[in-house]
C-alpha cells in the first residue's frame, strides 16, 4: 500500500515537473513568469486528442501534440512577447495573462467544455503486479519519463553549446550581450522549448485524466507552489520540489483526506515565510 | 479666445456629467439601469485595485479575495443579523479590511515575481476554503435567497433597493464617495510617498521611509475598497456565488485599469465602462465573450500602454476632458 502510494506519488511529481522544469527555465531566462504555461499545457492535451482522433493513433499525437502547442509559443514570443522585452516586465506578465484567457476560451469554443478522453496507447492498457498488487502500466511509463527529461536537460544545458550559452544567458544577460551570444534568439528557443515540456505534460496526461477547461488553472497553481519550493530558476530545484509536492499529496489524499487541496497552499506559504529563495535557489526575483 | 472656451468646457464638464448621470435611469429602460450599476461596482472594484498597482506598483492577482469576502459578509449580516445595508456595508469593509491586514503581513514582504505568485496563491486558498465551507458560504450553490434592505430616514420616503433605478442611485452616491475619498488618499503624503516606493523602493527605504508599513495599509486599503465593492453586488445580485473568489474574477479589475489607463485617476472607471458594455455586447451574439476581452487586452498592452484614457489624452482637443482624469506623475 505505502509503496503503491510513493509510486502514484512519484509519477504525480514526474507529471509536475515536466512543466515547472519549463516554467523555472522561462523564468531563469526571461525573468518573467509564463502564466500561460497551464493553458499551453492544456491545449498539448487537446491537440493530442485532435491528432489521436485524427490519426488513430496516441504515439502520433505523443510526438506531433508537444510540436503544435511549441509553434503557438513561437507565435506569441516572436510576434508579441518580444516586441515587449523592452519594457516593464509587467506589461510582459499581463500580455501572458491576456493569452492565458484567449487560448483558454479558444479551446472551449472549439472543443466544448466537457471532458475529452484520449484512449491509452493498447501497449500499456495492462497492468504490473507490484508486491501483490496490479500497478497500471501507463504510470510507470510516467514515472520513468520524468528523470528521462531531467538527465536530457541536464545533457542539454551543459553539453551543447546552445545549453551553454541558455545558461550564460541566465546568469547575465548584459555579459552575455556583451560576448556576442545573440540573446533575443535564446530567448526564444528557452520559450518555445519550455512550452514544449509542457505539451508534452499535456499530451502524456490525456490518457490518464482527458483533455478538460479546467486543467489549466490546476496545474499552474502547482506549478508555482513547485517553482516556488525549489527555488525560482532552478531546474534541480524544480525536480525536489516535484518530488516533494508529488509524495505529500500522494500520502495527504492517506492521512488528511479533508485538508489535501490546502497543503500545496500550506507548504508554498511556509516555504516564502522560512526560505523564500527557494531550497535551491539563488535568490533574486 | 479658444484657450478660454476651452476651459470653460473644462469647468463645466463635470456638471454636464453629473446632470447626465442623474438623468440617465430616468430617460433608459430599466435595463440600462442595472448596466450602469455593473459599470459602477466594476469601476469601483478596479479603483481599489489601482490603488495598489497604479500608485503603489503592487501588482495582485488575488484581488478577487477581498471582494468575495465583502461580499460574503454583506450577504451573511443581511440574511443572519440585520436588514440594514448600512450595517452590511461597514462589516464588508471591516472584514476585507482585516483580511487583506493579515494576507498583507505576508506578502508586502516579497516584491514582483514572488509577490504576485503569492497572491495567487492565497487568492486560490481562499477560494478553496470558501468552496469547503460550505455551512458559511453555500459551496457551490453560493448563498441565495438574500432579503433586499429598506432604508428609512426619518422625514425620508422608505428607500427601496430592490428597485433597479433606486439602486442605481444609491450604488452611484457610494462609489462616487468611495471615489472621492480614494482621490483624497492618492493626492495625501501617504499617496505620494506610495508613488515613491513604486518609482524605487529602494530610494523609498533611503528616504528613511517605512516602505513595508505604508505597502501594508495601501495594500489593506485596496482590500477594504474591494469589501465595499463587493458589499454593492449582494442586493444587486440578490444571491453571492462562489465566483466572486475565483481566479477569474481578481483577472478583471486587472483588465479593466489596464483598459482604462492605470496612470489615470479615473482610467478604471473608463476601462470599467468599456468592460461591461464588450461584455454585454458579446454575450449577446457569442458564448465565450472573455475570448474578445483578452484580444483587445492584447491590443491594449501592445499598442496603449497608458490605456484608452492616455491614448485620448495624446490628443489636444480632448487633453482639456482627460485633465479631469489627470495623469499622476
Amino acid at each position: 500500500m505505502i509503496l503503491i502510494q510513493f509510486l502514484n506519488g512519484l509519477s504525480t511529481a514526474m507529471l509536475l515537473f515536466l512543466l515547472a522544469s519549463g516554467l523555472t527555465l522561462i523564468f531563469g531566462v526571461l525573468r518573467v513568469i509564463n502564466f500561460a504555461h497551464g493553458s499551453l499545457y492544456m491545449l498539448g492535451a487537446y491537440f493530442t486528442y485532435s491528432v489521436a482522433v485524427f490519426s488513430g493513433s496516441y504515439w502520433v499525437s505523443l510526438l506531433a501534440a508537444p510540436v503544435f502547442v511549441a509553434c503557438a509559443a513561437g507565435l506569441i514570443e516572436r510576434f508579441f512577447l518580444r516586441r515587449l522585452y523592452v519594457r516593464e516586465h509587467e506589461f510582459q506578465l499581463l500580455l501572458l495573462y491576456s493569452f492565458v484567457l484567449i487560448i483558454d476560451d479558444a479551446t472551449k469554443a472549439f472543443w466544448g467544455t466537457s471532458i475529452r478522453m484520449v484512449p491509452k496507447p493498447a501497449a500499456l492498457t495492462g497492468s504490473i503486479e507490484i508486491l501483490g498488487r496490479a500497478f497500471p502500466t501507463y504510470t510507470l511509463l510516467i514515472i520513468g519519463l520524468g528523470p528521462l527529461v531531467a538527465l536530457a536537460l541536464f545533457l542539454a544545458l551543459n553539453g551543447t553549446k546552445i545549453g551553454r550559452q541558455v545558461v550564460a544567458a541566465s546568469l547575465d544577460r548584459e555579459a552575455a550581450s556583451a560576448v556576442g551570444l545573440n540573446v533575443p534568439f535564446l530567448y526564444s528557443v528557452v520559450f518555445v522549448f519550455g512550452a514544449w515540456l509542457s505539451g508534452v505534460g499535456g499530451a502524456v496526461v490525456a490518457p490518464l485524466r482527458g483533455a478538460s477547461p479546467g486543467m489549466g488553472m490546476e496545474i499552474i497553481i502547482m506549478s508555482f507552489a513547485v517553482v516556488i519550493v525549489g527555488g525560482l530558476g532552478s531546474i534541480w530545484g524544480a525536480f525536489l520540489g516535484a518530488l516533494l509536492l508529488g509524495e505529500v499529496l500522494a500520502f495527504g489524499t492517506l492521512i488528511v483526506p479533508n485538508l489535501i487541496v490546502l497543503l500545496p497552499y500550506a507548504i508554498m506559504i511556509l516555504i516564502f515565510l522560512v526560505r523564500p529563495q527557494g531550497l535551491l535557489g539563488r535568490g533574486g526575483g | 479666445m479658444k484657450d478660454r472656451s476651452a476651459s470653460f468646457v473644462r469647468r463645466l464638464l463635470p456638471f454636464l456629467a453629473a446632470g447626465a448621470l442623474v438623468v440617465y435611469p430616468l430617460a433608459l429602460p430599466r435595463f440600462y439601469s442595472s448596466l450602469a450599476i455593473e459599470i459602477f461596482i466594476m469601476a469601483l472594484f478596479a479603483l481599489s485595485f489601482n490603488l495598489m498597482f497604479g500608485y503603489a506598483g503592487m501588482l495582485s492577482f488575488g484581488h478577487a479575495v477581498f471582494y468575495g469576502i465583502g461580499a460574503y459578509t454583506a450577504a451573511l449580516v443581511l440574511k443572519h443579523a440585520a436588514e440594514s445595508m448600512a450595517l452590511a456595508i461597514a462589516c464588508s469593509m471591516a472584514v476585507s479590511f482585516v483580511a487583506a491586514l493579515v494576507i498583507g503581513f505576508i506578502c508586502v514582504r516579497f516584491t514582483r515575481t514572488y509577490f504576485i505568485m503569492l497572491t495567487v496563491a492565497f487568492g486560490e486558498l481562499v477560494y478553496v476554503i470558501g468552496h469547503r465551507l460550505v455551512g458559511v458560504t453555500g459551496g457551490d450553490d453560493g448563498l441565495v435567497g438574500i432579503p433586499i434592505p429598506q432604508i428609512s430616514l426619518p422625514g425620508l420616503p422608505v428607500i427601496d433597493l430592490s428597485n433597479m433605478r433606486v439602486y442605481y442611485y444609491f450604488s452611484l452616491v457610494i462609489v462616487a464617495a468611495a471615489a472621492v475619498v480614494l482621490r483624497i488618499i492618492v493626492k495625501s503624503r501617504f499617496g505620494h510617498v506610495l508613488r515613491a516606493i513604486r518609482d524605487s523602493q529602494q530610494r523609498a527605504l533611503f528616504l528613511g521611509l517605512n516602505v513595508r508599513r505604508h505597502l501594508l495599509l495601501c495594500y489593506a486599503l485596496a482590500g477594504l475598497f474591494a469589501g465595499l465593492a463587493g458589499a454593492l453586488l449582494v442586493p444587486f445580485e440578490g444571491m453571492v456565488s462562489l465566483e466572486t473568489l475565483h481566479f477569474s474574477t481578481s483577472g478583471n479589475p486587472i483588465i479593466v485599469s489596464i483598459l482604462g489607463g492605470t496612470q489615470f485617476f479615473l482610467g478604471p472607471v473608463v476601462g470599467a465602462a468599456i468592460f461591461i458594455l464588450v461584455k454585454d455586447t458579446v454575450q449577446n451574439v457569442a458564448e465565450f465573450w472573455m475570448l474578445w476581452m483578452g484580444i483587445i487586452l492584447v491590443a491594449t498592452v501592445m499598442f496603449l500602454p497608458g490605456g484608452v484614457v492616455g491614448f485620448v489624452a495624446r490628443f489636444k482637443p480632448f487633453r482639456s476632458a482627460a485633465g479631469i482624469a489627470k495623469k499622476e506623475e
